[in-house]
């Protein structure tokens, strides 16, 4: 049982090691494209085990919890181990294409994969010090991807990116110490039993805002964003795809296991401040998409608007809204990745990403058009995608709860995701290029565009699938939302109050 | 022994404070190195202070007997410290590189990535 844990984790190490060893030749990105192959079938094994059984658990070394390090799968870690062997494997086809020979002598594709390994130890672990550890490994692998290259520009947002991040990390770190001092448990199962016990409830809230900080940056909410545009759209198209499928998704996914497995004891308190914290993320990313130029800039801003929707679905704390939340999780990693993808290409054919420098690819290119508007008004709320049905979770949740402010912002932030969009669309597709280019297709060699292609055509695929039949995945998100607001099958499994296998 | 740490934690992160808001990178990574000490000593100290008191099993038993000191905290720091290490050492690389491409390690100058408001507005 536990060894289905194990390899979501391990093949992307050993993946990691062998691309390193072969990255001299073409050798290492059919390494990385079979790791996460493997690292597919791996977390679908895992998906499958945790349909059947809830809520799955190991003990690493047999060390019983709450002493030694649990791994942990439910239905929302399943899901998100499966999201990020699908986007793994997603960009791994398209570095096939985009990524140069010289980048992949740098090791490319070793950080790729420990990318991943890091981002999937960071959804499976239970241990609180682990995740530190996971948040470290995912990190580490970042900042060698971003600089990867080392242009001046990467630099620059390489500096900002470090900074900002091991500030964040410091603050978790420190929690974790103190909370480590008040209940003398790090298994996040175990914990949530020792904080609830804790006479001076006022001292957990003081450490669960260290913990909201922490993670908060990492998943770039208001106000704690600001080294996420200024560094994404530096790195070459499959890193920043990954960056802004994955990365603060983490963070997001971090927030809403703390927050309601942990941090449930002053939910009045806490969870409001996140709900305000979640509006302003979302009017400032969009305002300050609606200022931009730039193709990945615009994007950028985006992720932090649309993340606003994600910890809103948090801090709502209904059954609906977490179950929006984990919906809009899911379909943000597809879409927002598939458009960065596509921004690649836009470069690539059109020479800038630079909106005002750029044009003409709906006339040239219409399949590129056709598959920018997938993501792009799924991004937007456009039924029948399947942001129509996230966003639509959410404001219900919101009506529900009569909160008419808050219902009021996440509809106006959807418009003005529309009209960012048309205005990506407008100039970078419809208007004239100004150089008089004609951005054709076989402006890039065949080798080169169809691995890039594919995985902008299956993730546009998955997008519209999940808008056309949302009824499975609505039905698992809302499985999801019930297991987080009532974690005792979680709790259960970790402690081996359940019968458990070894 | 805990107060004196509790002191010793808040100094650094006093002085770290400081170096962060100056506008120098290097100094800014000084800062982070005080801040990441710091952070490493608040979890050594939530393990309670133990003086004397090894956590070493006698020779023939299986456990430990009497008061011992808490050996996880010390584990905890001792990971933190391998892994900020590395993260500075990196960051520190990082700065190098910064500095001999771009000349400059003021964070106000540093705007390669974010150009100046206006520069792109008389573009458009």
């Amino acid at each position: 049982m536990s060894w289905l844990l194990v390899f979501p984790i391990a093949i992307p190490f050993a993946t990691a090691v062998l691309a390193y060893l072969w990255r001299n030749g073409a050798e290492g990105k059919w390494i990385s494209l079979a790791g996460s192959i493997g690292s597919l079938i791996a977390s679908g094994l895992l998906m499958s085990a945790v349909l059947r059984e809830g809520v799955i658990a190991g003990q690493m070394s047999n060390w019983d919890a709450p002493f030694g390090i649990t791994l942990v799968a439910d239905y929302l870690s399943a899901v998100m181990v499966v999201i990020t062997a699908i986007t793994g494997l997603a960009t791994a086809i398209y570095a096939m294409g985009e990524i140069e020979a010289r980048l992949e002598r740098l090791g490319y594709h070793a950080l790729f994969q420990v990318l991943i390994a890091g981002v999937t130890g960071a959804f499976l672990t239970g241990d609180l010090f682990n995740l530190y550890v996971w948040f470290e490994v995912m990190l580490i692998a970042s900042f060698g991807l971003l600089v990867l290259g080392g242009s001046k520009a990467q630099l620059d947002a390489g500096i900002k990116y470090v900074a900002l991040n091991l500030i964040s990390t410091l603050v978790f770190l420190s929690g974790i110490g103190l909370l480590y001092g008040l209940t003398g448990t790090l298994n996040m199962a175990d914990l949530r039993g020792a904080v609830a016990a804790v006479e001076n409830q006022g001292l957990v809230t003081v450490i669960a805002m260290m913990f909201m900080v922490g993670f908060g940056v990492k998943a770039a909410v208001f106000p704690l964003f600001f080294w996420l545009p200024a560094s994404y759209h530096t790195p070459s198209f499959a890193v920043s795809a990954v960056f802004a499928g994955l990365l603060t998704k983490v963070g997001v996914y971090a927030l809403m296991r703390m927050f309601t497995l942990v941090f449930v004891g002053d939910v009045g308190f806490t969870h409001e401040i996140l709900i305000w914290v979640s509006v302003l993320t979302m009017v400032t990313g969009v305002l300050g998409a609606a200022a931009q130029t730039d193709f990945r800039k615009i994007l950028s801003f985006h992720i932090i608007s649309q993340i606003g929707y994600m910890t809103l679905g948090l801090a709502l704390f209904t059954p609906l809204a977490l179950m929006g939340g984990v919906f809009y999780l899911v379909h943000h990693i597809i879409v927002k990745a598939n458009l960065f993808l596509v921004a690649g290409v836009a470069q690539k054919l059109t020479g800038d990403t630079d909106l005002n420098r750029i044009g003409g690819l709906y006339k040239s290119s219409p399949w590129l058009a056709a598959l920018f508007i997938v993501p792009a008004f799924s991004l937007a709320g456009f039924p029948p995608l399947s942001g129509f049905w996230a966003k639509y979770l959410i404001v219900m949740a919101s009506i529900e709860l009569q909160a008419w402010v808050i219902t009021f912002f996440a509809l106006l932030v959807g418009l003005l995701t529309i009209f960012s969009m048309t205005k990506i669309w407008g100039m970078a597709f419809w208007k004239p290029h100004p150089d008089g280019i004609e951005p054709v297709p076989e402006r890039i060699p065949a080798a080169v565009r169809i691995p890039m292609m594919i995985p902008i055509v299956g993730l546009a695929a998955m997008t519209v699938g999940i808008g056309l039949f949302p009824e499975p995945f609505v039905q698992f998100a809302e499985v999801s939302a019930a297991q987080l607001l009532s974690p005792t099958d979680y709790v259960d499994t970790v402690l081996g109050v359940r019968g458990m296998a070894p | 022994m805990e107060s004196l740490t509790a002191i010793i934690v808040g100094v650094l992160v006093a002085a770290s404070v400081y170096l962060m808001l100056a506008p120098s990178f290097l100094r800014f990574l000084f800062g982070l190195i005080l801040l990441s000490n710091a952070a490493n000593l608040v979890i050594f100290a939530s393990g309670r202070m133990t003086e004397g008191a090894p956590a070493l099993v006698p020779e023939g038993a299986s456990a430990p007997t009497g008061v011992v000191g808490n050996a996880l905290p010390q584990a905890l720091v001792l990971t933190a410290i391998v892994i900020g290490f590395g993260l500075l050492a990196f960051t520190l690389a990082l700065a190098f590189e910064a500095y001999r491409r771009l000349r400059t390690l003021e964070t106000e100058e540093m705007r390669e990535a974010e150009p100046v408001e206006g520069g792109e507005e008389t573009r458009a």
